[in-house]
């Protein structure tokens, strides 16, 4: 299955807040862990992850900062701020509503409610 | 092995060319693409091939260098073309911008001959001169951001306006309210063309940010060019003085067209050649700054200290003000040249610094100030004055609280930039008052 383009650029900034909110993360690791949240179906190029990154650090979700880990390359490290959480906290609730609203629309398919949990 | 690290330097630098990207974000990339690779090696590809795979994976790095360049209009700006994109059928379109500065020059030629300047100096030639060279700079833009009609008659509209108010308002003889329009027309029309160079919208603030940098740049070219214009009228005179030529007949005819043309040159220049000054400008603001820091922390300790006694007389009051101006430029251009993606660091504590010594002294300057109108009364310079000082006032003011917020890591670079573009608009709306209201509040005395 290809997901549609529109469909995958939208849901990429609250992705990314999603799994950087889990812990700080760089660019590498955060696509490793699109690819298995989504099974490989989301497929981004992987370059595009990094203007994403930098629009988010210029509106104050996430800050930046680079470290070498004890093994390894010095590497840029994203860790979302609470203004972060905010914002994924509210494209959480608009997700819910337009799913909740395809739901209702396509009888039948009550599994999409439940995999994406309670309200 | 060797082969692969030579690929990837080559890589490296195909992806450095592009114009959006810094070195932190190649540096990024590239380690992208050796996790990338690794991850493939072990996988049980040839070094060789999972570069290939890995480049490949990476996407077209045209495309993802354009998104950079959207996300960072501060660095695409020095070439407002993306890679890929048409080139305009003029590449650096000096034939256009030739036009209209000699348009420019024509005008104000003309308008000095029917002013008999300088044997005369009518304060009708004063008060218009902005309506004789800035149209030109307006149509400029207009033209090479290809507004549509609408656009264009937004663009005419504030000239029309504004033609008529200072031609039609019966000014008394030697007014003070036409002198302060004619100090402050020129600065409303300025704000004027940022709509055709902003391409006829004006809510954008990344736009709004492109327009400081671009009044920035223009600056130091017409200073420069203003610069070259001097040695070559001081080289005129030492040449055929001695020939018994009458040089300053040729300096009537020659300094104004040129300081008209000069104005759509110089805005030709930062479009045109921008990467070459985008050294230069950071280079001048971070040489000033901490001057100017030094300065005002130094001002306003003095006048903290021995003022107190001595009110502010008129002249240093203006004086005064022009240095406020100068440190609001500084620091919007400062943070205009600034990589937004960088944490704070030493610079922004010397802006802070500047910015709370202008803080200070302008709080003085507006209690002696109001003490002055509340002996003497309201006069239009006053007012123009006062609402100037309150408008930079409100606007340090702001600054220092957003920038310490920032300091403190508790707000965005982000924040502090959005309060500068907002407040843009604060600037060109009181010239507007100054212009349009005062005048007949006071009279036109």
């Amino acid at each position: 299955m290809r997901i549609d383009k529109d469909l995958v650029a939208a849901s990429a900034t609250p992705l990314v807040l999603a799994i950087l909110a889990e812990g700080e993360s760089y660019g590498y690791a955060i696509l490793k862990r699109v690819r298995a949240l989504s099974e490989g179906e989301l497929e981004w190029s992987d370059g595009m992850l990094y203007p994403l990154l930098h629009r988010l650090g210029r509106l104050g979700y996430v800050t930046t900062e680079w470290r070498t880990p004890p093994e390894g390359r010095r590497r840029r490290y994203y860790v979302i701020t609470d203004e972060g959480r905010a914002a994924l906290a509210e494209h959480r609730r608009q997700w819910l509503a337009v799913t909740r609203a395809l739901n209702d629309a396509w009888p039948g398919s009550g599994a999409l409610l439940t995999t994406l949990g309670e309200a | 092995m060797e082969h692969v690290e030579s690929q990837i330097a080559e890589w490296r630098m195909y992806v450095a060319g592009a114009p959006a990207l810094n070195g932190h974000d190649v540096d990024e990339l590239e380690d992208h693409l050796r996790h990338q690779m690794a991850e493939l090696s072990a996988a049980g590809l040839e070094e060789d091939e999972a570069f290939l795979v890995a480049v490949k994976r990476l996407g077209d790095m045209d495309t993802v260098s354009r998104e950079f360049a959207r996300e960072h209009s501060d660095r695409l700006w020095k070439q407002l073309l993306g890679p890929g994109e048409e080139a305009s059928p003029a590449p650096s379109g000096w034939v256009e911008a030739l036009v209209f500065a000699v348009g420019a020059a024509v005008v104000i030629e003309v308008a000095r001959l029917l002013a008999g300047f300088p044997d005369d100096e009518p304060t009708w030639f004063a008060r218009n001169l902005g309506l004789l060279v800035l149209p030109f700079l307006a149509a400029y833009f207009a033209r090479r951001r290809s507004l549509d009609l609408r656009g264009w008659v937004v663009t005419a509209a504030p000239f029309v306006v504004a033609a008529f108010v200072v031609n039609l308002y019966p000014f008394d003889p030697d007014s003070d309210t036409e002198i302060l329009v004619a100090l402050h027309l020129p600065v409303v029309l300025g704000f004027v063309v940022a709509f055709p160079y902003m391409g006829g919208t004006i809510r954008s603030h990344q736009r709004r940010m492109d327009f400081v940098r671009f009044a920035g740049e223009w600056f130091i070219y017409y200073v420069l060019i203003a610069l070259g214009g001097g040695v070559l009228m001081a080289l005129t005179a030492g040449i055929f003085e001695p020939a018994g030529v009458d040089v300053d007949r040729i300096a009537q005819w020659v300094l104004p067209a040129g300081a008209a043309g000069g104005v759509i040159v110089a805005a030709w220049l930062v479009e045109s050649k921008q990467r070459v000054v985008e050294n230069m400008a950071p280079v001048l603001t971070m040489l000033f700054t901490p001057l100017f820091a030094f300065m005002l922390a130094c001002a306003a300790v003095v006048y903290a200290v021995t003022e107190l006694g001595d009110p502010f007389d008129r002249d240093l009051l203006s004086v005064f003000d022009a240095l406020l101006i100068v440190v609001l430029g500084l620091v919007l251009y400062g943070m205009s040249a600034r990589d937004p993606s960088t944490s704070a660091n030493w610079m922004d504590w010397i802006q802070l610094v500047a910015v709370v010594g202008a803080l200070v002294l302008d709080v003085m300057v507006l209690g002696s100030m109001v003490a002055r109108i509340g002996d003497l009364g309201f006069t239009p310079n006053r007012t123009a004055a006062l609402g100037l000082n309150v408008v930079l006032l409100v606007n340090l003011a702001g600054a220092a609280l957003l920038s310490s917020r920032f300091l403190a890591g508790r707000s965005t670079l982000h924040r502090l930039e959005r309060w500068q573009t907002t407040y843009l608009p604060v600037f060109a709306l009181w010239a507007a008052t100054v212009v349009v209201v005062l005048p007949p509040l006071f009279g036109f005395s």
